[in-house]
């Protein structure tokens, strides 16, 4: 089995995100991880490796070429890794035209995502590379069962879930429940050092959308105690009814 | 040049949010003298077209096929495909749900667009329109415009008004594809519908959510006896998800579902950065918690400092007298 999983590099959840003066983008200066929903698609290709045999290749598309996300798939047991430079961060069917690009070179089943990149947000890199690729996608997945050729994937809804049936080839991208990723064991993370990262420079495409600028959020009013224990619920209450006139 | 709303619907109806979209559309598109176009695809469909003229859609593009009961994703977007290209928009719009999210940027691939995504505010500025939205779970905001017709947008549902408005034409064109003529590869085989009865948490427009501060997987009922009360969503930390005490379902933040209703009860949550990321965008924020200097407290409107156990009963039976329950 040929499992292919895409990753990005999006800032530490814990980060504090500052607009530059310019309003051109943000501080740089910030720690960066592994996507966390591209963490589940590599336990998830980890898992079914480990369970029906093959070969995991991670690629991760980046415009100023770093490769600590990879390092970081490949501790985790990740077989290669590929570093493609260049792309733009936020244009998403440039991003997906890219690595569609790259995918359809090589072999695959299974190409696995998360289900959105931290940064942007923006959800849509699953369905197009899926669409570029001319096979079916399943999005937003929770649990993913294989037989032989045939896969049921579970996808999150509104108010539910819907269970889809497909077959190989596929593009599938994962939500947070679908698995538990591994920690990088110390072998792990020694003998990725020692891998080698083959990096592609690739030209860029025209942008289908301009960046006019970026605004930190408007602050909230400064918070208002309305008092202690249940003898406030009153008071609450009656905010909420006459001042706020939310209820 | 003219304007198409994609509409969504379950079970035959259509969704609220994909009036609200349509409002947005209509409303620009009458402002240009451009047509405002909906398309609709599903099982007995045809019973919504006069809902949609009353949102100023001027026709609708369809197909009613027995088929398209479900939602399949190759084949509802070769659809929508089919009617972009007909129509020919300036610009085209979707509601950023689960469907929408994931049917936008297949079709948009198609034309070679980027979508414009889970827009929450725009500007016209010299005949372009600038898009607003949250990025980094709404740490920050990214404005935005298209270069190209046609442009692709998904708006977040519960932050546009649907508004009645004029339509001219009523006309509705079923759309000339063979859906026997795509191979799907793929198909729904089910769907289970979870937690029958309570608003689902991006739709709702008040949300209960209740932390680690309840101690326990037994105490969160009395998070549900408010929420059932107000008629809110329930929501919940990451801390309890992981705890096994909720399901992922329920989880707002940074890595669960970001939501902004008019009113969200925080109750027995610290305010971590990556909970507040979820829900800082919320109308009305209340917080109970029995720690003073828990974060929760700087963005909250109001604030109670007390013991959950204490004030979550009290709350029930106020909002009970109140709402006259
Ligand atoms: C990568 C990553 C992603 C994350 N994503 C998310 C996310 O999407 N959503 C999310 O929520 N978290 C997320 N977190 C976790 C986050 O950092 C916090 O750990 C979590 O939000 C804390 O949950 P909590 O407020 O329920 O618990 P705690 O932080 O333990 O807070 C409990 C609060 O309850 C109060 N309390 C205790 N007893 C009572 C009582 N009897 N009555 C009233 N108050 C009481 C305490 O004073 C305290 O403030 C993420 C973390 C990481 C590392
Ligand atoms: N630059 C990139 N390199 C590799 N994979 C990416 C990149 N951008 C997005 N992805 C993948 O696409 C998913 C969805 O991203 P997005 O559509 O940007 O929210 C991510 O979770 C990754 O799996």
């Amino acid at each position: 089995m040929k499992i292919i999983v895409c990753v990005k590099r999006t800032p530490d959840t814990t980060t504090q995100i500052r607009v530059k003066p310019d309003k051109s983008g943000i501080e740089q200066d910030i720690e960066w991880i592994l996507n966390p929903y591209d963490e589940l698609a590599v336990e998830e290709a980890l898992k079914l490796k480990e369970k029906n045999g093959g070969i995991v290749t991670a690629i991760s598309l980046d415009p100023d070429a770093n490769n600590s996300v990879l390092r970081r798939c490949l501790a985790m047991g990740v077989d290669e890794a590929c570093l493609l430079k260049g792309g733009k961060n936020y244009d998403s069917y440039s991003v997906a035209k890219l690595l569609a690009d790259e995918i359809k070179q090589r072999e695959y089943n299974l190409v696995l995502f998360g289900k959105q990149a931290i940064d942007d947000d923006n959800y849509q890199v699953p369905s197009m590379v899926a669409t570029l690729l001319d096979v079916p996608w399943v999005s937003v997945v929770t649990k993913v069962e294989v037989n032989g050729d045939s896969v049921c994937a579970t996808r999150q809804i509104e108010g539910g879930e819907e269970i889809m049936e497909t077959k190989f080839p596929c593009v599938i991208s994962c939500q947070r429940g679908l698995n538990e990723p591994r920690y990088p064991s110390l072998k792990g993370i020694m003998l990725a050092k020692k891998k080698e990262i083959p990096v592609k420079e690739i030209a860029s495409l025209p942008e289908s959308v301009a960046v006019t600028g970026h605004e930190a959020p408007s602050p909230r009013p400064p918070g208002r105690i309305v008092g202690e224990g249940s003898g406030a619920v009153k008071e609450l209450v009656r905010l909420l009814k006459e001042e706020a006139k939310v209820l | 040049m003219s304007y198409l709303t994609f509409i969504e619907q379950r079970n035959s109806q259509v969704k609220k949010s994909s009036l609200e979209a349509l409002s947005v559309a209509s409303k620009i598109a009458k402002s240009e003298g451009a047509p405002s176009n909906a398309v609709l695809v599903g099982k007995d469909i045809k019973g919504n077209f006069d809902t949609l003229y009353k949102f100023g859609a001027d026709s609708v593009f369809y197909k009613d096929d027995a088929k398209l009961e479900f939602y399949n994703p190759v084949i509802y977007r070769d659809l929508v495909v089919n009617a972009v290209r007909k129509t020919n928009p300036k610009r085209v719009f979707f509601s950023a749900t689960s469907m929408g999210k994931d049917l936008a940027p297949a079709v948009s691939c198609r034309f070679e667009a980027t979508v414009i995504g889970d827009c929450t505010e725009y500007k016209e500025s010299s005949g372009k329109i600038i898009w607003k939205r949250p990025v980094y779970a709404g740490k920050c905001y990214i404005l935005l415009c298209g270069n190209k017709n046609p442009e692709f947008v998904t708006l977040r549902p519960n932050v546009f008004n649907a508004v009645e408005q004029a339509s001219s034409n009523k006309s509705e064109v079923e759309i000339d594809f063979d859906i026997g003529s795509v191979n799907p590869k793929i198909q729904v085989k089910e769907i289970r519908v979870q937690q029958k009865g309570r608003p689902e948490l991006t739709e709702a427009s008040i949300i209960v959510s209740a932390g680690r501060g309840l101690k326990g997987p037994e105490h969160f009922s009395l998070r549900d006896q408010l929420a059932d009360v107000l008629g809110a969503a329930i929501g919940t930390s990451r801390a309890v998800v992981d705890a096994g005490w909720r399901p992922y379902s329920e989880q707002v933040g940074q890595t669960g579902k970001t939501v902004s209703p008019n009113l969200y009860i925080a109750i027995g949550l610290s305010g971590a950065i990556q909970h507040l990321a979820g829900m800082t965008s919320s109308k009305v924020i209340v917080a109970i918690n029995k720690d003073k200097d828990a974060p929760i407290f700087k963005i909250a409107n109001y604030g109670i400092i007390g013991d959950a156990f204490e004030v979550i009963p009290a709350l029930i039976e106020e909002f009970k007298r109140v709402l006259g329950k």
